[in-house]
């Protein structure tokens, strides 16, 4: 933990702005370059800073579930989407069913950026938890 | 694309590129890990001027993106080089001093 007000008034800044702007890559992968991975990526790394400037235990509380829960929750909803086409008409896994303009895929890279900010931030609590003793 | 624009893009790709080297050459030697903390960021804040240069140049609007998501991380590095080098001098004042 930094105990620097230059940092922790960043951080509250920037934070927000790193949520949205992941959440809009993860939506813009739909059609443009961005997607789960990066939106993931950058989510985890405003969650990882605000570690840095208030400590680990502190992006606990805001997280409010165990990143482990948010890997295992992202997996599934990774994996589940997989099974509508099958269900649906008997189509191998992983066919695309639409509706509209969303669709499975969706869901699928929804669940690729929950795994990635849950093992992410499982690996920053691991690793700091070790240096704050 | 006017000739004015094309040569203020050549001419700044040129410049970027000199510093990009001259800040590689000061994280490579840099006497003190300050020097390279500080010399990393300011990497950071060259490659996302050169994305933004070559965004123009090239007319893709989608390599800004890039830049933002680069200019929103690149700091980490930093901020997470500076804990460390913090954490190093504090493990070194609470040893005792005999070696």
């Amino acid at each position: 933990m930094m105990d620097s007000l230059i940092l922790r008034t960043g951080v509250r800044l920037l934070l927000p702005l790193m949520l949205l702007f992941s959440i809009f890559i993860l939506w813009r992968g739909h059609n443009e370059p961005g997607g789960g991975f990066v939106g993931g990526l950058i989510c985890a790394v405003g969650f990882a800073l605000h570690a840095l400037a208030f400590g680990v235990r502190a992006m606990r509380l805001l997280l409010k579930v165990d990143p482990r829960t948010v890997l295992g929750a992202g997996l599934l909803v990774g994996i589940l989407p997989g099974f509508v086409g099958g269900l649906l008409s008997g189509a191998p896994y992983m066919t695309s069913q639409w509706l509209g303009a969303v669709g499975t895929p969706l869901l699928f890279d929804i669940g690729v950026y929950l795994v990635v900010v849950g093992a992410i931030l499982t690996m920053v609590e691991t690793l700091m938890e070790e240096g704050e003793d | 694309m006017t000739v004015f624009l094309e040569t203020c893009l050549a001419v700044s790709v040129g410049l970027v590129a000199i510093a990009l080297v001259l800040t590689a050459i000061r994280v490579l030697r840099g006497p003190t890990e300050g020097d390279r903390i500080v010399a990393i960021d300011l990497f950071g804040v060259l490659a996302v001027a050169m994305i933004a240069i070559f965004a123009i140049w090239l007319g893709e609007q989608v390599f800004l993106d890039a830049a933002i998501a680069l200019a929103l991380v690149a700091f980490f590095g930093t901020i997470a080089y500076a804990r460390f080098v913090e954490h190093k001098a504090a493990l070194k004042a609470k040893e005792p001093s005999d070696g």
